[in-house]
Formats: C-alpha cells, structure tokens, sequence
C-alpha cells in the first residue's frame, strides 16, 4: 500500500524546470533513498513535499489511516500536522534555544491546551507541560542528547546539530520522515553511528523514511530502494544492487567519457 | 527538603511583589514619596507596560513594530471619553476593559494584513499604522481634535498602576513559557523551520501583536486617568521611539530588562531634570555609551531570577530546574 504518492510533480523557477514529472511512491515502513548530482533537485523535491515551494503542476498524495489528503498547495504546518516532517541540509535549529526547547516546539501541535491556560498556567498547561517534558526527554535520550538539554543549540558540535535535527522533527509524530543529507559533514565513525540510529528509530516509531544523501556507503547499506535525480528527471528506480550497475546512473555521476572504465 | 523548597518557589515570588507594593504604599503614605515622585512611579510602571508587550511583538516574535504608541492611544482616548463622560470608579474599570478590548481589535485588524511583511517593511507599515490612528484622532469632532482633551478625572492611583503593571509582565512571562509562547520565540528564530515543524507563523505573529496591542490599550487608560490631559501628538512617532528604546536597552528578548531599562530611564531623566538645558544632549550621550558597551542592550535575552541573588549571597538554596 502506497503510503504517499508523487504523480507528474513539476516545479519551474521561471525558466529552469527543477523538478519534471516526477512520478514517486512511498509504501508503508519503507525505508527508500533519493540521490543525484548536485543540483539534481533533490531537496526541491523536499521543498514541495514539505509545502515550502508550491508545486508548478502534479499532485501529492498522502494516505494514511485510511484517509487520502492532497497536500500540493497545502501550508507547510499543515503538511507537517499530516504527518511528514522533516530535517534541513543546510541545519536551521534554533539557533539561541535550548536543545530542549528545540525539541519542545516541534511538539507543538501535539500539546492540547489553550492560549488562556498558557496565559494563567491552569492545571491543564501544567499537566500537558509534563507530559511534554517527560517525551521530549525520551527523544533526546535516543539521540544521545539528555545531558545537553540545557545547552544553546548552536553551542552543540556540527555532528550532534544533525541529530537533534531528526530529535526535533521527531517531536511533530510524523508518519513519514524526510531526511535531508543526515550524514553531511559527519566522519565515518559518526556516519555509522547515526545508520544505525536512523534504522533504530524507524522499527520505534514505525516510520516510513525518504532519505537524501551523497554517502553511498550509508545509502547503499540501508535503503531498500533508490530513486535517481538527474537535472530535475527521475533516470532511474530501483534496489542499491539496481542502482549500482545502472548505466544512466553512472554517467549522471561520472560524466559521458568515463562511463566505460567504472565497473 | 527538595520537595519544600519548590514548593516555596512560587510563593517567594509573591512575596516580593506584596513586599514592594506595601513599600510603596507605605512611603506615599508618610510622604516621602512625593506629588513629583509619585509620577515618576507612574510613568515608570506605564512604560514597563508598554516596553514588555513590545518586547513580546518584537524581541520575541521578532516583529519589528513602531506603531506602539498608536495603541496606547486608543486606550487613552476610551478613557478619556468615558471619564468626562462618567467620572465614577464604575467609569474608569468600563474604560480599562474597552481600552484594552478595542486596542486589541485595532491591533488584529492591522496585524492580519501587516504581519505578512517582514523587517523594515513592517515597521514602516506599522508606523503608518499608527499615524493614521493620530490623525484620525486629531480630525474627529468627538476627541476635540488638535486641542484634545483636558479635565480627565484622576483615577489611575498606586494599586492599578501596580496591579496592572505585575498582571502583565507575569502574564507576558507566563505565555511565553506555554507553547504558545514558544511558538512565538521560534518564528524570530527560524520562521522556516517553525513551520515546518507545525507552527502556523501568521497566527502566532498576529497572536503576539494582538496581545501587545491589548497592554498598550490599558498603558494608555492608565495615562489618560492619571495626567489629567490628552493630546494626539503626545501618541505621535516619538513615543514609539521612546518604548523600543526601553526595549532595545533593556535587552530584545528579555522582560527583567525591559522592567529594568524603564525604571534606569526614568531615574536618568530625572536626575537630568537639574541640567535642563544639556538633558536632552546628556541622555542621548548615555544611550550612545550604552549601546556602544552593552550592544545586546543590558540584559542580553537572559532573565534576572532568584539565581543572582543566590549568587551574591547565597541567600535562597538552589532550586531544580531553575536557571
């Protein structure tokens, strides 16, 4: 069952086309990658998902507990309240707040008390800021974030932002998590450690994951299938073994010429 | 003993405010606090009103707004009419619930639409705002236009300025610690990823600048009972410049500064008052220094809390979760 479908999705900037006819299907608890060359669109592909661009034609559907909503031309806070949310490339936590508070704002929309109990501090905003507080110290418990919550998020190092990064769009209980290079600017031993807390959190919180990112290593290991960008048009779908040995895929990464040396 | 002392937290907070009030109260009684001093005191608790909602608009939801005073107005012009109109007690509490009512209609009509705009945009777009709003009053027959309006009943005394001015700031405090408050701090941070993570920003935008506009709205109901008299230049663009002074030297972003700025700026021109030539001169010379020395304004973003007099003298134990 397709649990979010991209049909003939097309975004132009005026003349340049970013994104043409991108047909995508995401199945429930699947864990799929979307790669390319730089510039190939892949976090405009984001950008329409998430409501922050809106999309030039084609549609974006999402069906989740037996509900189908279309969320082309949707806000993006309400695309999130569906259900995606979702981790920058270029990190934008907040900045002078808390890791905690961080964390804490993503949990927005899943706090149930009115602008007057917030105002007078009635028992239901105590009661709900508990509960708030006690979650979002699970989330950075799994980020192996706990004993930073007090810190300034732009205090923390490079590594440790990109995962509250995913610690804070965990906050939104999204259904689907797009994930926008996790792994970039991360060492090798780092790139391990969060594979394996990407697979850790998706059995958890029963995710279905789209993935973006330039690390093979980390695509290839855990991706159960791959979709290709190239100049905005979707070359090629398929299993990493697929991708691998997929010809259009090696010259959209290595150029006309060299296509015959790789293997 | 953990358990004791947070349990005493809020209450320690309590009793500063009733400790400052009686002190107040106690010394305008036998007469030390004076006519001239007393409105000093009312000047300094009006522009704590308006520094703190500001500073919510924009110090927290980074909203550039200069369009406060334009607010304040309306509260004042509500008090005034219906005080010459019904000088009772009956009359002043009516006003201060109109006032600050009509305030914050005016403050979402202009919001929903200005709000979309950004940095400077919205500043100039608040600021026509709210000329708009003095010129309307200096055109219409019922607010006796250029003259304004004189004989206001005093009502405005030592427990409404007080009770007012600590209503807002907890209240101000207490909603930026509920989600909703942070749903505002986040917008000045990323209003992107806020979005993103579920926050509808406009709303929240318009949220913050329509309960601003409700404390300027009782500032003004304040002002008008308490200074006899109302001029529409006196809401003009320099009183909007006076409050985000407060604001920016008391520290966008922190509430204990903007209490702290008002109550320093009302002490520094009053002390000038002997120098009345070089005042002006000599004031706008402090605020260069300041800013030169202190360019996140005195308080930066943080907040005084029990934790600097714990640090002076390690009078209160320490508290679990308190910063």
């Amino acid at each position: 069952m397709a649990i979010l479908s991209i049909r003939k999705l097309t975004k132009s900037f005026g003349g340049l086309t970013a994104v043409a006819n991108l047909n995508m299907e995401l199945k429930k608890g699947e864990l799929v990658g979307l790669i390319g060359p730089n510039g190939a669109g892949k976090t405009t592909v984001f950008n329409l998902l998430t409501g922050i661009y809106q999309p030039s034609s084609g549609s974006i559907i999402l069906e989740a507990n037996g509900e189908k909503k279309e969320l082309q031309g949707q806000k993006p806070y309400n695309i999130c309240k569906a259900g995606i949310a979702r981790t920058f490339q270029n990190i934008r936590l907040f900045d002078d707040l808390t890791v905690l508070d961080n964390v804490r704002i993503a949990m927005h929309q899943n706090i149930n008390y009115g602008l007057i109990s917030g105002l007078f501090h009635l028992p239901s905003y105590k009661r709900e800021e508990k509960r708030i507080l006690e979650e979002c110290m699970e989330l950075l418990r799994i980020t192996k974030l706990d004993s930073k919550a007090d810190e300034l998020a732009k205090n923390l190092p490079y590594g440790e932002q990109r995962h509250l990064e995913i610690a804070r769009a965990l906050a939104a209980k999204p259904i689907i998590l797009l994930l926008d290079e996790p792994a970039a600017g991360m060492n090798p031993a780092e790139t391990v450690q969060l594979t394996e807390l990407i697979q850790w959190i998706r059995k958890k919180f029963d995710l279905t994951i789209l993935l973006i990112e330039h690390d093979m290593s980390l695509v290839m290991k855990i991706c159960e299938r791959i979709y290709v960008l190239d100049y905005g048009l979707l070359i090629a779908e398929g299993t990493p073994e697929e991708i691998k040995s997929n010809e259009r895929v090696i010259k959209a990464y290595l150029g006309e010429d060299v296509s015959n040396a790789g293997d | 003993m953990k358990n004791l002392t947070q349990k005493l937290a809020p209450w320690r907070k309590w009793l500063f405010i009733i400790i400052t009030f009686v002190l107040v109260q106690l010394l305008v009684q036998v007469g030390i606090i004076n006519d001239y001093l007393q409105a000093t005191i009312a000047t300094i608790c009006i522009n704590i009103i308006l520094a703190v909602s500001l500073n919510l608009i924009t110090g927290f939801t980074g909203q550039f707004s200069l369009g406060h005073a334009g607010f304040m107005s309306i509260g004042a012009y509500v008090c005034g009419l219906t005080l010459l109109r019904m000088p009772t007690i009956w009359g002043y509490l009516a006003s201060i619930v109109m006032g600050a009512l009509l305030a914050a209609v005016v403050g979402f009509v202009v919001g929903l639409p200005t709000l979309r705009l950004r940095g400077d945009y919205l500043a100039i777009a608040t600021l026509g705002m709210s000329e708009i709003i003095r010129i309307i009053f200096i055109n219409l027959e019922i607010t006796n236009g250029a003259a304004g309006l004189s004989g206001i009943p005093r009502f405005t005394n030592w427990v409404f300025l007080y009770i007012f001015t600590v209503g807002t700031v907890l209240l101000i405090s207490n909603f930026l610690k509920s989600t909703h408050g942070r749903a505002c701090i986040s917008i000045r941070e990323d209003e992107i990823a806020a979005e993103a993570m579920g926050i509808n920003s406009t709303r929240y935008k318009v949220t913050a600048f329509t309960i601003g506009s409700l404390c300027a709205g009782i500032a003004g109901v304040l002002y008008a009972a308490y200074f006899y008299y109302l001029n529409p230049n006196t809401f003009g663009f320099l009183k909007s410049i006076d409050v985000l002074v407060i604001v920016v030297l008391g520290g966008m972003g922190s509430l204990s500064g903007s209490v702290l700025a008002a109550i320093l700026l009302a002490i520094i021109s009053t002390i000038l008052q002997d120098f009345s030539d070089l005042r002006m001169i000599i004031y706008a010379l402090l605020l260069v220094i300041i800013m030169i020395f202190r360019p996140q304004g005195l308080m930066g973003s943080k907040e005084i809390s029990m934790k600097v007099f714990r640090n002076l003298g390690g009078l209160w134990p320490a508290r679990k979760g308190e910063k």
